[in-house]
């Protein structure tokens, strides 16, 4: 037992605590014990990660023999390198910082032993999934991930629109995941192997290798990626897999904060980069991944503009940041898209938490209409929150800047019409995300309030539990970005990532330097065009998004109805899924199935019941007939089979 | 170790009987409890001098008389059911008035002839075994003779059982016409490769076939069982159900094994056949009674069946399993029936299932003792009946008949049904029907331990009896 053992199973140990004897020990206790163990691993991995980071280690550390069945071998092990490292830290750190934030902001939910246990049950799912040495780990992770985020998802299980909405994000998953294992698979066909060693070290040889299926012939690497992603895609809520997130909103804040936007969605982003070397062996994969993460950064930033609900804002923006990631892992930029994830956890967990204090502060109220000119009674939430969208929208030296700004040149020293494609999409979704960022500070903390006298006499600034986390994040949302840029995607990188990475982080990084200054100045145009057309909307002049809205109905209602994604998938899935099932229903399983099978049987064997109980007629003459005639029925029928009949 | 004579304890128990008799015939009052105690002695006795010949087989009689591990095994069995039947019967007998001398002296009579059944190594002391048996059966069932269903079951038993040790006696005759001995092993040495088994010989199998499965109530001829289950006195019915089965199914086995092991190819399928129409029957049928009696004797003739497909497999493993199965049946049938002996209200014994509604909350000792012994009856695992047919169907599968290992699966499908249609009356419908205390430690006592043994408990014992009952089979080999 060492240091990784108690980063990983600490938060186990809190799960089953909190989750089995969360009753008796009470909610203090439960409380106290998960926030305690997974603060533990959060300072625990720092000097992990400055271990591996910094001093090239790598450690692996065996748990125990998984599976050896026949040519599949694999154990169970936890594997450190750097990027395993960065996703420990911001993990630990921020799953940490949720679990003191919660104490404050449930304080009034009678359950929180529940939510507590699967706080931490979530945490360690996620440790799972990025210490995984092998696919089948990961995968593990990956749906224990899945789990916890159904669970927190549906918490206040009595509110339908929170269940419907749990149900949703694990149906929607299951489609990324069914594409997730048939990559595992068929990346096993070709390899022979699950482990992240031996699939690397085989995957230059099968550079040109093809697979045949049903006489279609493709590149195996390729659909591999391919695959592969549509896992990523699911999880991390890209286009046309997307539709669960914001939904997932119907989830407590805090959660939202920590699985819906700094760790578990961007496990698909770390999938990518994870896979790495498979992708740089794979362009035409890879591409695919560029254009979906470009497409998905501007598709979610153009929603987000029109959106009400505070969380929901927030949650496309995520779903808008994720792009930005997947932009970068496509064009090999991995260390940028790492270095996204992990100045984004930050700032976005920030802007969430911040809006959970808005929210606690308001006595649940998400709707923005009913906000407004909140900054004199909450001011250090709205201090908080602006600095969470300075660094989200990219004000120069904060963490947005940095790693924003290198996918957007990245994406363009890549070059090419993909690349083009995701400079283009990029740099106009820079431009929305500034609008709908400050749009949301302005409608919430500026202005007129427009809330009911009742609640606003009853606003008041969070307690020091909350605020802390919110000071931490905001610290991490400032400076990382500004502290690490030089080893994340810098000169310092191929050292830093150690080989975590294909091509030390990313071939095109090292062309960003060398780019025309006005690229390089573009995305800070653009965040200030956002803020100023922003300031113009709401602040200086109100009439104007309405008068807006109303001149462009159509186009506001496509956006409003987010693209109509929802409707579409409900006539083209949904409803026909409940056509066939209720056909399956009425007619295959009632008619035919219980009709011929157990119910046909039943009475089948109740008339031969009913038919066998005639023959006892209770007359001895029956019997001794029925005897004579077994007698010869038996004599027949062995001297006809000695006869060979 | 003692010489013993060979058959010291049948001896024991027929001498026992004569005195017994004596007893009573001169003793005012009948002196049926110290009888009925006497007997249970004398059962402990041969029982205990029994144990002699397990590693020890001996003859006598010039052969037609055997003991060895196979005769042992089934005896202990006879004696333990025999005894445990006449140990429920106290309160019965008391409450009828029907507490005479001859009741414990006749079932000493027939578990004589029973055990002279296991014993027989010839066909004539098959006969001689199996018609002392049978009389004093007979007697039995008519033993409240001042009721008409008694007298009805002992009748209907009689005149069947007389058609079939024609049967019986007609197939001896035959096979003695055609081969030219009475005796297991020469007829064994003559039948070892038969270019061409003669028709009159076949003949002879079948109709020796037929008289002894009448016996364990096979179909097609089992149809007096429901009736002479129902009619008989329950405490006589309890015996019916156990001992005398053990007796005929070892018989089976013994004649089938040790005299026609030339001719398995001719009785296995006879016996398939049998088996089939006998787990069918026993299944369907029992699923429309609403008499618990006439439930039990269909469920002890599906048992039958069961216990028949792993005669079928013709292997010492199959023999083993058949024993297996004999011994866990006995414990589910006799503890069964010292509940329904339980069963009594005011105005006497209930026999109707629906009378059992509720039983949970007014008796949930006894609702749980039957419970046990209906999930064991219907194989739900973790209960010994499992193991019950667990044994006989790996035996049949391994055999290579896989397919009526198959058919034995469904029918114990469809016989769970009626089991546990019990279990749900006793513990989902509202209480009905309050039952009177009952008197005597017997019917507590047999409930007890043989509910102990079918319970989870049995797994301490299971592997002990698997490996008795393995030495017991292989002796016939």
């Amino acid at each position: 037992m060492n240091q990784f053992h108690v980063i990983v199973f600490g938060p186990l140990v809190g799960f089953l605590i909190a989750g089995l004897f969360g009753r008796r020990i009470g909610d203090r206790a439960s409380m106290l014990l998960t926030s305690l163990l997974v603060s533990l691993s959060a300072v625990l991995s720092i000097p992990v990660f400055i271990d591996t980071a910094f001093s090239g280690g790598q450690f692996s550390v065996p748990v125990l023999e998984w599976v050896q069945v026949g040519m599949l071998h694999f154990t169970w092990s936890l594997h450190v390198d750097t990027l395993t490292a960065v996703m420990l830290v911001v993990v630990t750190v921020v799953s940490s910082l949720v679990h003191w934030y919660s104490i404050g902001y449930m304080d009034e939910d009678p359950d929180k032993p529940r939510f507590f246990a699967y706080l931490s049950l979530f945490t360690f799912a996620m440790l799972m999934l990025v210490s995984a040495d092998n696919l089948v780990q990961t995968f593990f992770g990956w749906e224990g991930v899945g789990l916890a985020s159904y669970l927190l998802i549906g918490f206040w299980f009595k509110k339908p629109s929170a269940n419907a909405a749990a149900i949703k994000a694990f149906v929607v998953n299951r489609v990324g995941d069914f594409g997730f294992s048939l990559g595992i698979f068929a990346l096993f066909m070709v390899t022979g192997s699950v482990g992240f060693e031996k699939i690397f070290a085989k995957v230059p040889s099968l550079a040109q290798a093809d697979f045949i299926f049903l006489g279609h012939q493709a590149h195996a690497l390729t659909v591999i990626g391919v695959l592969l992603f549509i896992g990523a895609m699911g999880k991390s809520a890209q286009i046309l897999l997307h539709t669960w997130l914001p939904d997932a909103m119907e989830g407590p804040t805090p959660v939202s904060a920590l699985i819906h936007a700094a760790t578990m969605v961007t496990a698909g982003v770390f999938l990518v980069a994870r896979m790495s070397p498979l992708y740089e062996h794979a362009p035409a994969a890879a591409d695919l991944v560029t254009f979906i993460g470009a497409t998905t950064a501007f598709f979610a930033a153009t929603v987000g503009l029109v959106q009400n609900d505070i969380k929901r804002v927030i949650a496309y923006s995520t779903c808008s940041q994720l792009g930005y990631m997947f932009v970068a892992a496509g064009v090999s930029a991995y260390g940028a898209a790492i270095f996204h994830l992990f100045t984004h956890a930050f700032f976005k967990a920030l802007l969430f938490l911040g809006a959970g204090s808005v929210i606690h502060a308001m006595h649940h109220e998400q709707d923005m209409r009913r906000m407004g000119g909140l900054r004199p009674m909450i001011p250090l939430t709205y201090l908080m929150m602006i600095v969470g969208t300075l660094a989200l929208t990219g004000f120069p030296l904060t963490a947005g800047y940095f790693s924003k700004d290198s996918i957007i040149e990245a994406a363009f020293a890549h070059g090419g019409s993909i690349g083009e494609y995701a400079f283009v999409m990029t740099v106009v979704a820079a431009a929305l995300t500034s609008f709908y960022s400050w749009r949301l500070i302005f409608l919430t903390f500026h202005g007129r309030p427009r809330a009911s006298e009742e609640v606003l006499a009853h606003v008041h600034e969070s307690p020091a539990v909350m605020t802390i986390p919110l000071m931490v994040l905001a610290a991490g949302a400032l400076f990382a970005g500004w502290g690490f840029h030089e080893f994340f995607v810098g000169e310092a990188r191929g050292e830093f990532w150690n080989g975590a990475l294909a091509a030390g982080g990313g071939r095109v990084l090292d062309h960003i330097h060398h780019l025309p200054w006005t690229i390089t100045y573009l995305p800070t145009v653009m965040m200030v065009l956002g803020f100023v057309i922003a300031f113009w909307f709401y602040l200086a002049n109100p009439a104007v998004p309405v008068a807006l809205a109303q001149r462009m109905n159509g186009l506001y209602r496509f956006l409003l109805n987010k693209w109509y994604f929802d409707e579409l998938y409900d006539l083209l899935f949904v409803r026909p899924a409940f056509r066939i099932g209720r056909a399956l229903w009425k007619i295959g399983d009632g008619r035919i199935i219980d009709g011929l099978g157990p119910d046909g049987v039943a009475r089948a064997v109740m008339a031969g019941a009913a038919r066998i109980r005639r023959i006892q007629t209770g007359c001895i003459y029956t019997y001794a007939f029925a005897m004579l005639i077994g007698v010869v029925l038996l004599v027949a029928t062995v001297m006809l089979a000695e006869r060979g009949f | 170790m003692l010489a013993v004579n060979p058959i010291l304890p049948e001896l024991l128990l027929a001498v026992g009987a004569m005195v017994l008799l004596m007893i009573g015939a001169f003793s005012r009052d009948g002196a049926y409890g110290l009888i009925r105690t006497l007997s249970l002695v004398l059962f402990g006795l041969a029982a205990f001098v029994l144990l002699a010949f397990v590693d020890s087989p001996a003859d006598a009689f010039g052969g037609m008389f055997r003991v060895d591990a196979f005769a042992v095994f089934v005896k202990v069995l006879i004696l333990v059911a025999a005894g445990f039947a006449l140990m429920v019967a106290d309160d019965y007998l008391a409450y009828r008035g029907l507490r005479r001398f001859e009741y414990p002296v006749l079932i000493l009579l027939a578990t004589v002839g029973m055990m002279l059944m296991v014993s027989a190594h010839t066909l004539l002391a098959l006969y001689v075994g199996l018609e002392l048996q049978s009389l004093a059966l007979y007697v039995l069932a008519a033993f409240n003779r001042d009721r008409l269903r008694s007298s009805e079951a002992g009748l209907k038993y009689f005149v069947l059982g007389a058609l079939a040790s024609g049967m019986l006696l007609y197939g001896i005759s035959l096979i003695y016409g055609f081969s030219g001995t009475l005796d297991f092993a020469i007829l064994a040495e003559r039948l070892k490769n038969p270019a061409t088994v003669h028709p009159g010989l076949l003949t002879g199998l079948v109709f020796l076939f037929a008289g002894l499965v009448f016996k364990i109530s096979a179909v097609p001829f089992h149809m007096w069982t429901p009736d002479v289950y129902e009619g008989a006195p329950t405490p006589v019915t309890a015996l019916f159900a156990g001992a005398p089965k053990a007796a005929a199914m070892a018989l089976i086995l013994r004649v089938l094994m040790e005299a026609f092991p030339g001719m398995v190819e001719e009785w296995r399928q006879l016996v398939i056949i049998v088996a089939i129409a006998t787990m069918a029957v026993g299944s369907f049928a029992a699923l429309v009674q609403t008499n618990i009696k006439r439930l039990m004797a269909y469920s002890s003739i599906a048992n039958m069946g069961f216990a028949l497909a792993g005669v079928a497999a013709a292997t010492p493993e199959g023999v083993r399993g058949v024993l297996i199965y004999m011994v866990i049946y006995v414990l589910m049938t006799v503890g069964s029936f010292a509940l329904i002996l339980a069963m009594r209200r005011e105005d006497g014994w209930s026999e109707e299932i629906e009378d059992l509604a509720g039983l949970a909350t007014t008796r949930p000792a006894m609702a749980a003792a039957m419970a046990i012994f209906m999930f064991s009856l219907a194989g739900i695992p973790l209960l010994a009946g499992f193991f019950a047919k667990l044994y006989v169907f790996l035996a049949v599968v391994h055999a290579g008949l896989v397919w009526l290992a198959v058919v034995g699966f469904i029918f114990s499908v469809v016989a769970a049904v009626y089991y546990l249609r019990i279990v749900k009356v006793m513990y989902l419908d509202p209480p009905k029907v309050e039952f009177s205390p009952i008197a005597g430690s017997g019917i507590p006592f047999v409930a007890g331990v043989t509910a102990a043994l079918n319970s989870p408990l049995h797994l301490l014992f299971i592997w002990p009896l698997v490996l008795v009952a393995g030495i017991a089979a292989n002796a016939l080999f």
